[in-house]
Formats: structure tokens, sequence, C-alpha cells
């Protein structure tokens, strides 16, 4: 991996994610799966997990580096909320390569706003 | 009502997660992993580790399992149903496969207040059954008001 390897994922969250995401990963917050909650707390709707949207960020990282033990260190801001049914972009650059580690800047963004920001990656190679 | 902040600095008893092969494969669906690493004993025995690896964002579930308790915490009076992820970080160090026990300790960072909002930090440390740091994990919280 150098600093002209492109680090890029697309994803559509399908609409009932949220419900499998909830099961698998134990974050049982209602925002993430019951309309009528989400609303009633001020809320557009159902949103998507963060910690989810950030896998697609460390999923982005580990398939361009080649496997889940290069990933050493992943940082990001959550803005916005992620919505269902619509496209999410991960797209990261490598900002330097020095001492077998590689740092990455990256973010994701749905509907050409940015849902998770400033993402910050270490990934030993 | 200012935020409580009582709890800055209180560490919490250590919950032990046991990883479980099928749960690391449901994981692995659930955030679309396609490496046969997380998906496929024989690939991970192949590959050198004794079961399926789990992605590095499973810190989720073994962290997840001691950090999610804490925040409901009636000292914190965090009101849960108000809140939003701010931010995430996790550093890692060998990786967890099915078959590994993890212990994680969950320490209440910092609590404060801005602009109507308030801001509450946790830490999680996650060792295995080696004693190994597997995850460090940081998470800040925002809770608005009703």
């Amino acid at each position: 991996m150098d600093a002209n390897d492109p680090i890029e994922l697309k994803v559509t969250p399908d609409r009932y994610l949220t419900v499998r995401y909830a099961g698998a990963s134990g974050d049982f917050n209602p925002i993430h799966f019951d309309e009528d909650f989400a609303k009633s707390v001020g809320l557009p709707g159902r949103i998507l997990h963060g910690l989810w949207t950030m896998a697609q960020i460390a999923r982005a990282h580990t398939e361009a580096a080649g496997g889940p033990e290069t990933l050493k260190r992943l940082s990001v801001q959550f803005r916005g909320m992620g919505a269902l049914d619509q496209e999410i972009t991960v797209k990261g650059t490598v900002d330097e390569v020095a001492d077998g580690v590689v740092r990455v800047s990256s973010k994701a963004e749905q509907n050409g706003k940015a849902i998770v920001k400033n993402a910050r990656a270490e990934l030993a190679i | 009502m200012p935020v409580k902040t009582d709890a800055i600095g209180k560490t919490y008893a250590a919950v032990v997660y046991a990883v479980g092969r099928e749960k690391v494969r449901e994981y692995a669906l659930a955030v679309g992993e396609t490496n046969p690493l997380h998906l496929d004993v024989e690939a991970a025995r192949a590959a050198g580790y004794a079961d399926l690896v789990a992605p590095p964002m499973f810190a989720v579930v073994y962290s997840g399992a001691a950090v999610w308790p804490v925040m409901a915490d009636p000292e914190l009076g965090l009101d849960v149903a108000m809140m939003l992820h701010a931010s995430q970080e996790f550093a890692w160090g060998p990786v967890v496969v099915a078959g590994d026990e993890v212990t994680t300790q969950t320490t209440v960072k910092d609590v404060s207040e801005r602009s109507e909002l308030g801001f509450y930090t946790f830490e999680s440390v996650s060792t295995n059954q080696r004693g190994e740091t597997v995850c460090t994990g940081t998470w800040t919280c925002i809770v608005r008001r009703a």
C-alpha cells in the first residue's frame, strides 16, 4: 500500500440494516429501529448507528491495506445523521507513510453531506 | 439543570465477554465484511489463526458490553434517549479471535456542559485471556436537552 492507493467504498444500508446491526452489535438504542420513538425525541426518523458507519470506514481501510491486522487506530467524529436506503461513500487519502505506518484521513458522505468527518487512521503495513 | 460531575474518574467492575464464532460471523455480516477470515473457519485456520478473526470494529461488541451499562448509571444522570454519539476512537493491539475471553474495564473520563449540551467521555480498556491489551476505546456522547 502506498500514497497512491485509493481508499474508497460505497454501501447502501437497506431499511432493515439497523435491526440486524442492533442485534449483532448489542446497541439497542430505539432511535435506530423504532420510527415512532425516533420522532418522539425530535429526530426525522430512524437513523443509522454511528458505529455502523464507522465500521464501513474501518472496512474501507482494512480492504485497502490487506486485512484486519493492519488497522491499529481509528478516530472519527459523527456529524449529522445517517439515513437508511441511501448510498454512503467512504473516501480516504494517505497523508503519510513512515516507519511502516500509513496515516489516512477519510470521511463518509451521504447525499453530499458528511455524516462522519475528520476520520484519522493508522495502518501497519 | 447542570450536568452531574460526581462520577468523573469512576471505574466500574470489569465485564468479561466470551467471543463466540457465530457472533463474529453475525457481526461481520451486519457490517458487510467479505474477508473470509471473518466468515470461513477453514480460511482463518489456513491463515494461521485459531478460529474466525473478529473485525477490528467488533470492539463495539466486547467493549460495548461494558460501556452501555455504564451510560445508564443513575449517578451519571445521562438521558440515554436524548444521547447522540459525538466521537469515537479505538486503538487496537493483537487481533481477537473466536474463543478468546476479553475483559473490559470502563472509566468515566469527563463530564462537562457547553451550550446547553452535556458532553460525556468514557474510556474502555479491553484485555484478552493472555493479559494483552486488544483495544482501548474513547467514547464521547452528547446529550441534548429534552
